[in-house]
């Protein structure tokens, strides 16, 4: 290998809120200060997602021994290169307390926030680099497309996802294997995928997060389901006031083309599935799978009365298997650690991790 | 873009990944953990191209190690210290380390298993 081995990363939230806060970038003046100090072939700075404790952002971690700064501006920069980087030692003022001890927490698995957490669809939020599609594939990325694509048939991918017991994470908690089944199953040749990331909610950024932190997670999602469901074509409706969200679909959208993972004969098979981005219109009720459907094809978004349900008739009146964000993000582990294993987390009646956000 | 990207197979894939996986190695857990002592003593011992040779010695021989710093630790007659802990093992501290030593170091004491008795100067008990 000709690329020089870093002994440690320095990972920077560059997720919409961080950034916000953040008017100055922080990972440029630390690259900055890195290469100042002559340690750029030693040191490398990852921007990632979101890692979801944006109450003490921005953040950022330390790497190999996974030490985590609050609330890191511009004036801490100098001190940590020079502690932490070059001497290996910590800033303890930087370091997240314990609200009810005021105990110092060095590493980010001590932080009972991060400690009782179990993550499936944020999986790699917070760890990867979005934009680099490379350490999506390093963390297993497209494993699951891959094993869909040359050892299961269609049917053994749905039943996978049936016995996984995964429902959608759109609100209604429709099991998601038999929507699939429905669509599959609804006569007519053409039949179309979309994603649900118009998230309307006030306050609501967990779709986001999974957009701005780890976008081939969906994009991997869908492909396994057009493959099951017999698409050729799909849709992200993401809401126009995403607009990083959107910006990192369409990188994403444009690496795994280059890669061979989306376009035509899909790892050197017959599958092909190409995708692409709407923007949407702003309005809350376009959430609602109908209304979205209608929006998506130029018209007012207004939902109308199902049946038919777009199984049957969605886009441009063909099948349509419409799912939520996190719902598509959860189906590459489904297939990788299997359904069983994703059946064994949960409720009795609902089954997997939810990703939650809390704000106000 | 190129055509020489394309992936055309499960295996090209993987193979993709096992070299992408390098590059985020240090985000990632490891058993072995190998620290170079940067205080104004080993710095001025050499301690800086001692880290430079052990990282390149890792790379060249893809060896899943952590590389980290630590601050002066009281025994600066003997820098540039070198400490490499393993999960399981004794903390083995070699002293007065060149970087000519560091490919003898790597090959015996991580590949082979074999600390280089002659150089080291302290051996603790990690937890
Ligand atoms: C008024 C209204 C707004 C909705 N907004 C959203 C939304 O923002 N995001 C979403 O995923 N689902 C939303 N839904 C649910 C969708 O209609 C649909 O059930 C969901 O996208 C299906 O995906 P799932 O099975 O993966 O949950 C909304 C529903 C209604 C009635």
């Amino acid at each position: 290998m000709t690329e020089p081995m870093y002994r440690a990363h320095v990972a920077v939230c560059a997720g919409t809120w961080c950034k916000a806060l953040d008017e100055a970038d922080l990972a440029e003046a630390m690259l900055a200060e890195i290469s100042r100090r002559g340690l750029a072939e030693e040191v490398r700075v990852v921007r990632t997602g979101c890692r979801g404790f944006c109450s003490v952002g921005p953040v950022a971690v330390i790497y190999p021994e996974g030490i985590f700064y609050c609330r890191v501006g511009m004036p801490d920069i100098a001190e940590i290169v020079e502690e932490t980087l070059v001497k290996g030692r910590i800033v303890h003022r930087l370091l997240y307390a314990e609200p009810e001890t005021q105990r110092r927490l060095p590493r980010y698995e001590e932080i009972p926030f991060y400690s009782k957490q179990v993550r499936i669809a944020l999986r790699n939020c917070g760890v990867i680099n979005p934009d680099l599609i490379e350490e999506y594939i390093a963390r297993g990325g497209y494993e699951a497309l891959g094993k869909a694509l040359t050892t299961m048939t269609p049917e053994q991918v749905i039943d996978a996802v049936k016995q996984s017991g995964l429902r959608g994470r759109g609100g209604a908690g429709f099991p998601t294997g038999l929507k699939w089944e429905f669509t599959r199953k609804a006569p007519g040749d053409i039949k179309y995928l979309i994603c649900n990331a118009d998230e309307g909610d006030p306050g609501a950024f967990m779709d986001r997060s999974i957009l701005e932190g780890d976008p081939h997670s969906v994009l991997e999602g869908m492909a396994i389901a057009a493959y099951a469901i017999g698409a050729r074509e799909g849709y992200i409706y993401c809401r126009a006031e995403y607009p990083l969200a959107v910006q990192r679909l369409k990188a994403a959208i444009a690496q795994a083309k280059e890669y061979g993972l989306l376009g035509e004969r899909i790892l050197g098979t017959d599958f092909s599935f190409d995708l692409r981005v709407k923007e949407g219109a702003g309005a809350f009720v376009c959430g609602e799978e109908t209304a979205l459907i209608a929006s998506i094809e130029g018209r007012r978004g207004e939902p109308r009365p199902r049946p038919p349900f777009p199984a049957v008739s969605g886009l441009w009146g063909k099948p349509t298997n419409i799912n939520n964000v996190e719902t598509w993000a959860n189906v590459p582990p489904i297939l990788s650690q299997g359904p069983e294993w994703f059946a064994s987390i949960g409720t009795e009646r609902s089954k997997g991790t939810k990703v939650f956000a809390l704000s106000g | 873009m190129s055509e020489t990207r394309t992936l055309r197979s499960l295996d090209d894939l993987r193979r993709l990944r096992e070299e992408a996986h390098r590059e985020i190695r240090v985000r990632e857990a490891t058993g072995t953990k190998i620290i170079v002592g940067m205080g104004t003593c080993g710095i001025a011992a050499g301690a800086r191209e001692v880290m430079r040779a052990v990282m390149d010695e890792l790379a060249a021989r893809n060896i899943e190690a952590h590389v980290t710093t630590v601050g002066c630790i009281g025994m600066c007659a003997q820098e540039p210290l070198v400490d490499i802990v393993q999960a399981g093992a004794s903390r083995i501290t070699y002293g007065k380390v060149k970087p000519e030593m560091v490919p003898r170091i790597i090959a015996e004491h991580l590949v082979q298993g074999q600390p280089v008795e002659e150089w080291v100067v302290g051996q603790t008990t990690s937890f």
